[in-house]
């Protein structure tokens, strides 16, 4: 089997993974996951909002260590992991934006507040926006993967006043629940399933995301060649 | 909005997004592709050429 082929079964394989996983992940948050009492069917939103704020800060480490392995052993290869996590990571945090305020309207009565959590989750989206568009305005290969590497570690800094914000400092946002106690014990079977289903998502999608890249280093290579 | 009609509006939005970037993907690779294999096919006329 070419390694061609052996990937394209692996992938499939990881594909089928993360429907089952995202079946599991949707009965548990809907059929299995008791009623909050105050909030009702609006709570279940948690379920795939939390794991895509954890997946989105993942992806943002994940960004952070490839672009300082880049600067490091200045290998293309984990810039293009770099770019990939960086890219999934924006997709993560845009549903986070996005679920957030939908769940917010009907609970808080505002779409959206300048609290800490809130602030500094859409400063940590526009950076990394703006890391993917700094990618486009460099079109030397070389410099860009170097310019965006610097950036990369950088917009990080972000991450964990994302992370520590509701700690810090007092916030209408709701408190770290595993950590209170504030999520029941029959609430954390959903919670933990679908934190798994996303971990495997993550795992596939950045899979994917690599081996684009990967294409498109080799699309360069060939223009290389040829021209 | 009832409370269910912001639940299922969250829940589209969460899949369309993932569906929407899984798509751009696919597109992307297979683009990406079918460049390779030209290329890789005008290298090969230009060495025959040499």
């Amino acid at each position: 089997m070419t390694d061609q082929k052996r990937q394209a079964a692996f992938d499939s394989i990881l594909g089928v993974l993360v429907l089952v996983a995202m079946v599991a992940a949707l009965y548990m948050a809907f059929l299995q996951a008791p009623r909050e009492k105050t909030m009702g069917d609006l709570q279940r939103i948690f379920y795939f909002h939390v794991p895509s704020a954890v997946m989105g800060i993942l992806a943002f480490a994940v960004n952070f260590g490839a672009s300082a392995m880049f600067l490091i052993k200045k290998d293309r290869r984990w810039d293009n992991l770099a770019l990939s996590a960086g890219e999934i990571g924006v997709v993560f945090m845009s549903i986070v934006l996005i679920t957030g305020p939908i769940w917010a309207k009907p609970v808080w009565f505002v779409w959206w507040t300048w609290s800490p959590r809130l602030t500094s989750s859409l400063i940590l989206w526009m950076l990394y926006v703006a890391y993917l568009l700094i990618r486009t305005y460099v079109p030397d290969p070389g410099r860009r993967a170097m310019v965006s590497a610097v950036f990369g570690i950088i917009a990080f800094v972000d991450a964990p006043i994302v992370w520590f914000s509701i700690r810090w400092w007092r916030d209408i946002h709701p408190s770290p629940m595993l950590e209170t106690g504030g999520l029941s014990p029959a609430m954390r079977p959903a919670f933990y399933v679908c934190v798994a289903a996303f971990l495997t998502l993550f795992l596939y999608v950045v899979r994917r995301r690599y081996f684009l890249e990967s294409a498109r280093h080799e699309v360069e290579l060939l223009e290389r060649k040829i021209f | 909005m009832s409370p269910m009609g912001f639940l299922f509006s969250a829940y589209s939005a969460i899949w369309i997004i993932l569906a929407l970037y899984l798509y751009s993907i696919h597109s992307r690779e297979k683009k990406l592709r079918s460049e390779v294999e030209r290329l890789k096919q005008l290298l090969e006329s230009k060495k025959d050429k040499l």
